[in-house]
């Protein structure tokens, strides 16, 4: 079997995921070949070949272009898989490629058993077991999902590839994420609000909670989104990671994105009414319990330690 | 303008859930259902952009059985004109390419400007039926968006990457977008809203008139996690929850020294 390996880089940085993808070559047992779109100063470690497309004549990323870079290298190659990150960039890329080669795509993949990719359903809280019906095949790999034993090494064998056109969806700029305010990666507790707490009065008992454990208090995404509590306090893959010593996740379910911000947490609590939440696998304690009679409570013995 | 949004209906997350007898998906009965949430900022953009050009028409879709036609009901009291409910009552479930397919099948005589999704429904998360609708119908596609922006036939949108960051990207009419979450405020339909919206048209096409594309993917199994264990399980009365977890706190971390 050989896999076509698409790595990532975004001006001119190589992104985590790369050596993700390599990892997963190898349990597959597979032989594979990468593909970048980047800088030839930048290169990552890969004992293998490269097929490098220069980042600034192809410019961010552009889903026409992109796509056609892609086709050309399986032109050449003939991978029976192509495998991408679950990132923003993969979910988009990957569809465009399965429709070209009439393939089947399986995406966020978590593992794989007997060489069947395995995904995640319901929030986690359910796998399943998905085979291909088609020859050839496109995958997605969960951001963490296959780590690599050893530190990458080896240097690719480069092989450059042309680009050409311009593709429909224009790229402007980048917007980033608005700084300032809180520096969560400082604190050494840290108690997150998520939808659980149903009501924006109830960021206050976080809040408390938060303060009564010289901390700082978080949220997840929704409660973000909500305008709840503001941005630079999001945990989360579109907002912080963090690692405080303890961290609290009051009313959060425990979604993947979610856990990818704060999982290296030295230890972890959760308040949650739903003892079966995906929260459950990454804490060290799960409190079965409604948070809004939970937190106050406990709150107040902490103050009166 | 005509201007189409695709819509899911899903299990609530924090259902409990059982694995149906064939093994291959969750049973269907015992759970409450609702919108796909990244749906709901779906229909709001579309619902937005109605508003802003004024000459419109937006019909709202969804394939599923008879049940959906709820969810649909409340897209029509947000502000969605028609709805168009694919039939299908196939307990064995359809995969996003066929999915795709059928959605595709539909649009394609019927000129939209504008296709909104979900990046992705929250039970099977796939993320693919947006950009694969645009793909079969030869348009451009925009994933993962969290601002919109239509101006005479221009599209400007900002998709959100990692980290928080958000690529900005110009694009022209027609064009697929798949929405992200917190894009927007998704309303409350109202209960005038409401009722108007049972007079609204809700047309019902079987899938077999839809349906041309093969499956190119089957679940093979489904089941539950190994749990990860080691994590301790708290139950009871909360003072003595309370109490406990703080006793946990001093003996394993230092936070309470
Ligand atoms: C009642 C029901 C029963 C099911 N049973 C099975 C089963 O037994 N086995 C199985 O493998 N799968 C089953 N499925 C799931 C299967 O049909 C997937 O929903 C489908 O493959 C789409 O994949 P996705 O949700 O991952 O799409 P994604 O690509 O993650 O969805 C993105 C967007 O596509 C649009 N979209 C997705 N689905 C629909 C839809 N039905 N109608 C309109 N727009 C839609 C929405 O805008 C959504 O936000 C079932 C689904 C339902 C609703
Ligand atoms: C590309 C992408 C990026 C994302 N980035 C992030 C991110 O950076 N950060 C992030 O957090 N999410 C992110 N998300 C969203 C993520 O998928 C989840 O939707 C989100 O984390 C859910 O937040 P939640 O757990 O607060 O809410 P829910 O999933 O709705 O969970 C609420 C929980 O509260 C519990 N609960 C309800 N009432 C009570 C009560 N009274 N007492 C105790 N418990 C209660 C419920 O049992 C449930 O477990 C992202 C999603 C995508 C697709």
């Amino acid at each position: 079997m050989k896999i076509l390996l698409i790595a990532e880089s975004r001006e001119g940085k190589l992104l985590g995921g790369t050596y993700e993808l390599a990892a997963f070559a190898a349990k597959m047992n597979a032989e594979s070949v990468m593909f970048l779109v980047g800088d030839d100063t930048v290169l990552p470690k890969y004992a293998g070949k490269l097929y490098l497309a220069d980042g600034k004549a192809a410019g961010e990323y552009n889903p026409d272009v992109h796509k056609q870079l892609v086709l050309d290298v399986i032109a050449k190659e003939n991978p029976d898989m192509v495998a991408l990150c679950h990132s923003s960039y993969g979910w988009d890329l990957a569809p465009r490629i399965a429709y070209a080669l009439k393939a089947a795509q399986i995406s966020e993949v978590v593992g794989v058993v007997d060489g069947v990719p395995v995904v995640p359903v319901c929030n986690s809280k359910l796998r399943r077991d998905v085979k291909a019906k088609t020859v050839k095949s496109v995958v997605t790999l969960q951001a963490g999902a296959f780590g690599l034993a050893d530190e990458p090494s080896g240097t690719p064998e480069v092989e450059k590839i042309a680009v050409a056109g311009a593709g429909r969806v224009q790229f402007t700029g980048y917007e980033q994420a608005a700084a300032g305010g809180v520096d969560l990666g400082k604190a050494q507790v840290i108690v997150s609000a998520g939808r659980g707490i149903g009501k924006p009065e109830n960021v206050a008992m976080i809040a408390a909670l938060a303060k009564a454990l010289g901390g700082e208090y978080g949220a997840s995404r929704p409660v973000v989104d909500s305008e709840w509590v503001e941005h630079n306090r999001q945990v989360g893959t579109t907002g912080q990671t963090v690692t405080p010593k303890l961290y609290i996740a009051c009313g959060i379910s425990g979604a993947i994105q979610h856990l990818a911000g704060m999982k290296k947490s030295e230890f972890i609590v959760a308040i949650n009414t739903d003892r079966d939440a995906p929260i459950g696998d990454v804490a060290d304690v799960l409190v079965v319990a409604d948070l809004k009679q939970f937190v106050p409570l406990f709150t107040e013995k902490i103050q009166s330690l | 303008m005509k201007i189409l949004v695709c819509i899911k209906q899903v299990p609530d997350m924090e259902s409990k859930f059982k694995i149906d007898a064939g093994g291959t998906w969750y049973a269907k009965t015992d759970l409450a259902w609702r919108m796909n949430e990244y749906d709901e900022y779906a229909v709001e953009q579309a619902v937005q952009l109605k508003e802003q050009v004024k000459d419109a028409d937006l019909t709202v879709l969804c394939i599923g059985s008879d049940q959906v036609k709820e969810t649909m009901k409340k897209a029509l009291a947000m502000g969605c004109d028609r709805g168009a409910h694919i039939a299908d009552s196939n307990a064995s479930g359809k995969e996003p390419f066929e999915i795709a397919g059928i959605i595709a099948e539909y649009a394609k005589d019927k000129n939209f400007d504008l296709i909104f999704t979900g990046m992705q429904s929250q039970d099977r998360g796939s993320g693919q039926v947006g950009v694969l609708v645009a793909e079969m119908l030869g348009l451009p596609s925009v994933s993962t968006v969290v601002h919109f922006a239509y101006t005479g036939g221009t599209v400007q949108v900002k998709r959100e990457l990692e980290g928080g960051i958000k690529a900005c990207v110009t694009v022209q009419a027609p064009v697929v977008i798949t929405c992200q979450l917190g894009m927007n405020t998704p309303r409350y339909p109202t209960l005038p809203n409401i009722m108007k919206a049972k007079k609204k048209e809700l047309l019902t096409i079987p899938v077999a008139d839809l349906l041309k594309v093969a499956a190119r993917q089957e679940t093979a199994k489904m089941y539950f996690p190994e749990k990860k264990g080691g994590g301790l399980v708290l139950e009871g009365d909360i003072a003595e929850l309370a109490d406990k977890l703080i006793k946990i706190l001093k003996e394993k971390t230092a936070v309470l020294a």
